[in-house]
């Protein structure tokens, strides 16, 4: 490299005159194809400035004569995903479970829909992951008031629970105290039953009053056995798990004010097919039980 | 730069003396230089017998990989050689890569640079003398253009003469194979991201999809443009590789090089005068007619120099003629001639602490890629345990945990995989959207799925509120497996 200098005429290397620290500047030439590079990008802006949306003015804009929007593709995906849903839909509405489940794509798309329709309805009282707060029952288990079939479930979310719908579910819980149906102390003693169902009194005494009151009073909608009855709402005594809590307070209130929990129809607010998509994601939250074999009276299109 | 009145001088009997000019550099007036158009003549020896070499066989590569085949199995793609993007895959032989294994792509990136690294800093630059792109389909275009107008001397007296009807011709002819090949070139281009049999029907019955006409319409004007028109100015301007050179090569690095030490001073030789007291150089300035782009190599080491060697062979050729001996232009280090010059002894050493680590680096990337290539797992799962609500408790007293298991399948045949658990006593085990006697994961080949599952476990009075514990799924057929950690939660808050 040292040579390069050397062998040429001092004059033939142009610098700008600049010098630092005996360091000189070159003046080397740009190459002018690079220039008309640069024309021709000022050219492919003006042809795109006529061609697509890019002027604002002060209420509008100047739209293109291409008349290109990104606004109306937008739409038109929209309206394609909108098409592309449409298929499923089609045959999610009035379909059973079996049949969803029997086609994998049909299942994953019912998931995602049921998915993104509780977030956007249910969560509020359920909780985003469905499980539920005092009064308002938690999906995820196995415990159903109102049954918990995919039938059931499709029909409470249809009709919905003391609801308006005309065929609303509906079961009465009486304030029995409240209506002065019931005194404290008999209150009181049925409470101490009550909990003694599913072992968790220890005041045996005040269970065995309590045992004829719940006889009289409670055992035509919960069962002689505390059971509970789906048919009527009514819940199961016997097991873990309670709506409204589970020490004597929680009990004694309930019998004393009454529950009347509410859960809207839905038939009006949302389409059959979301309907039948979040009754198959509420299914397969983990509590969903299987169909019982043909049974009659359950409503098949919602 | 002036120019040099020797139309009727001879270098040397029987050596016609080259009007050839070097261009680059040149001595700029304006801000902007015109280009120069060069006429590169036609080198014949060693170098350019490399360079046909290397013509033949990368082109036979870029045109040929395409088609080869490769069984992956019923529904996999039979190419070799395919990026797909639509199903977001590379396939390269018995690889294949999904998008979250992109650093395998990093680190063939790393590779390539630390290659070009090592090979600067033996042999200089190589790569871009033999084996770029740019040099490669360069070179093919040029030897159009004599196949159409003849070498050198032809083609300058071809580019200063009136239009005619043999020019329109000899033009025309040059232009149309230029667009011909830069065709093939874009077309080939687009078969590397789709079935090439299929997408090469589409194309020409007009099935293809828009990329595939847009990207084979780019190629073709890059093509047509860089390697007909650009050619050298692609390297001197375009391209960072030349800037990136200076750090690759030292004094110890071979690269084309004058000896000066043994050309200097040049000038014409008269047949039968000594040579005593005069270097070996005739100034028949061939190594500048043959330099395609457009130095004197006489000025040393440039930046515009792209190592191809061809002056070499310009050289070796004139000295034979004059009989002198071949390698006045050679692979050479400046480091010798120096020592040349001084008189010592001089000597190529390859084995550098510079290449030894360029070596050492290269061997471990590839090694640390090939092991984990090797042991690639073809099945994969991610746990995912939901949070809201952390457990559920069901009627018969039993804690129950859900997660979200995602399966990768990165086999080529379909799967179905049993789930276990370890650490819970008795655990029950359910797939949401599938019923309590079917307990197997299934999933399509070369994919990825979701599942529901429920772990639920009877007894959990033994268990702390937070049990880790694994998750293993099994390949019923194959036996592969896969195991990620969990956690089971019994008790707290919901």
């Amino acid at each position: 490299m040292a040579k390069k200098e050397s062998q040429k005429d001092p004059q033939e290397i142009e610098t700008t005159g600049h010098e630092w620290d005996g360091i000189e500047e070159l003046n080397t030439p740009m190459p002018r194809w690079w220039l008309w590079m640069f024309y021709g990008c000022i050219l492919w802006a003006i042809i795109y400035a006529i061609l697509m949306p890019s002027i604002p003015f002060l209420n509008s804009y100047f739209k293109g004569t291409l008349g290109y929007s990104d606004r109306a593709a937008v739409l038109e995906d929209v309206e394609a995903m909108h098409a592309d849903r449409a298929v499923y839909a089609s045959k999610l509405s009035g379909a059973n479970l079996e049949d969803i489940q029997a086609d994998p794509e049909l299942f994953r798309y019912a998931m995602a829909a049921g998915k993104s329709a509780f977030g956007d309805n249910c969560a509020t009282c359920h909780g985003s992951g469905a499980q539920g707060f005092k009064g308002y029952p938690n999906l995820n288990d196995d415990i159903w008031i109102w049954g918990g079939t995919f039938e059931d479930i499709r029909e409470t979310l249809t009709v919905g629970i003391r609801a308006a719908h005309d065929d609303s579910r509906f079961g009465l819980m009486q304030a029995y105290g409240t209506d002065e149906l019931l005194t404290k102390d008999q209150i009181s003693d049925a409470a101490h039953f009550v909990l003694s169902l599913s072992g968790r009194d220890d005041d045996a005494i005040a269970s065995l009053r309590g045992s004829e009151i719940f006889r009289d009073n409670c055992a035509s909608c919960h069962g002689d056995t505390g059971i509970g009855d789906k048919m009527q709402g009514a819940p199961n005594l016997t097991d873990e798990d309670w709506l409204y809590g589970d020490t004597l307070e929680d009990v004694y209130q309930s019998i004393y004010g009454g529950r009347q929990g509410v859960m809207p129809n839905w038939n009006e607010r949302l389409s059959p097919e979301t309907i039948t998509a979040l009754a198959v994601y509420v299914h397969a939250l983990g509590g969903g039980q299987a169909s019982a074999p043909a049974e009659p009276g359950t409503p098949n299109d919602p | 730069m002036a120019e040099l009145d020797i139309s009727h001088k001879k270098a040397a009997p029987g050596v016609e003396q080259s009007r050839a000019v070097a261009t680059s550099p040149s001595t700029p007036q304006s801000l902007y230089a015109k280009h120069e158009k060069l006429y590169p003549k036609l080198a014949k020896g060693t170098f350019r017998n490399i360079k046909w070499a290397a013509v033949i066989i990368l082109l036979g590569i870029y045109y040929i990989t395409p088609w080869i085949r490769w069984d992956r199995g019923p529904d996999q793609p039979a190419q070799a050689v395919l990026v797909d993007f639509e199903n977001a895959r590379f396939y390269f032989f018995f690889i294949e890569i999904w998008p979250q294994e992109v650093y395998y792509i990093t680190g063939l990136l790393i590779l390539a640079a630390l290659g070009l690294f090592l090979v600067t800093s033996l042999f200089g630059r190589v790569w871009c003398g033999q084996a770029c792109p740019q040099t490669i389909w360069t070179d093919l275009f040029i030897s159009v253009e004599r196949f159409f107008e003849g070498d050198r001397n032809a083609r300058i007296k071809l580019d200063k003469a009136p239009m005619s009807a043999k020019k329109l011709f000899k033009k025309t002819g040059k232009h149309v194979t230029w667009l011909i090949i830069a065709a093939l070139t874009g077309g080939a281009w687009i078969l590397y991201f789709h079935d090439a049999p299929t997408i090469a029907r589409d194309f020409f019955t007009g099935h293809a999809p828009a990329t595939s006409y847009i990207f084979a319409a780019i190629m073709t004007f890059t093509t047509y443009t860089l390697a007909g028109h650009m050619r050298e100015q692609v390297c001197t301007y375009m391209c960072p590789w030349p800037r990136i050179q200076a750090a690759m090569i030292d004094e110890k690095a071979l690269n084309v090089t004058y000896r000066y030490d043994r050309g200097e001073p040049r000038g014409p030789h008269k047949k039968g005068a000594t040579w005593e007291g005069r270097g070996d150089c005739i100034d028949c300035r061939q190594c500048v007619a043959v330099c395609p782009v457009g130095i004197d190599i006489r000025d040393g080491l440039q930046l515009e120099c792209i190592g191809c060697a061809l002056c070499i062979d310009a050289c070796d050729e004139i000295m034979t003629k004059i009989d002198r001996p071949k390698g006045l232009i050679a692979y050479d280090t400046d480091e010798n001639v120096q020592r040349r010059i001084r008189g010592e002894k001089t000597s190529y050493n390859l084995i550098r602490p510079r290449t030894v680590i360029y070596a050492l680096l290269f061997a471990a990337v590839g090694g640390i890629m090939l092991y984990s290539l090797l042991t690639r797992s073809v099945l994969d799962m991610n746990v995912l345990r939901d949070r809201q609500p952390n457990y559920v408790q069901l009627s018969d007293g039993s804690i129950r945990n859900g997660y979200t298991v995602k399966v990768l399948n990165k086999a080529t045949k379909a799967g179905e995989f049993t789930l276990v658990v370890d650490t819970l006593e008795d655990p029950v085990i359910t797939i949401a959207g599938q019923s309590g006697a079917d307990n197997l994961l299934r999933v399509p080949a070369d994919e990825t799925m979701d599942f529901r599952i429920y772990v639920a476990a009877k007894d959990v009075s033994a268990l702390d509120q937070k049990t880790d514990y694994r998750f293993i799924l099994t390949n019923v057929a194959t036996g592969a497996a896969a195991e990620a950690r969990a956690i089971f939660i019994s008790g707290g808050p919901k």
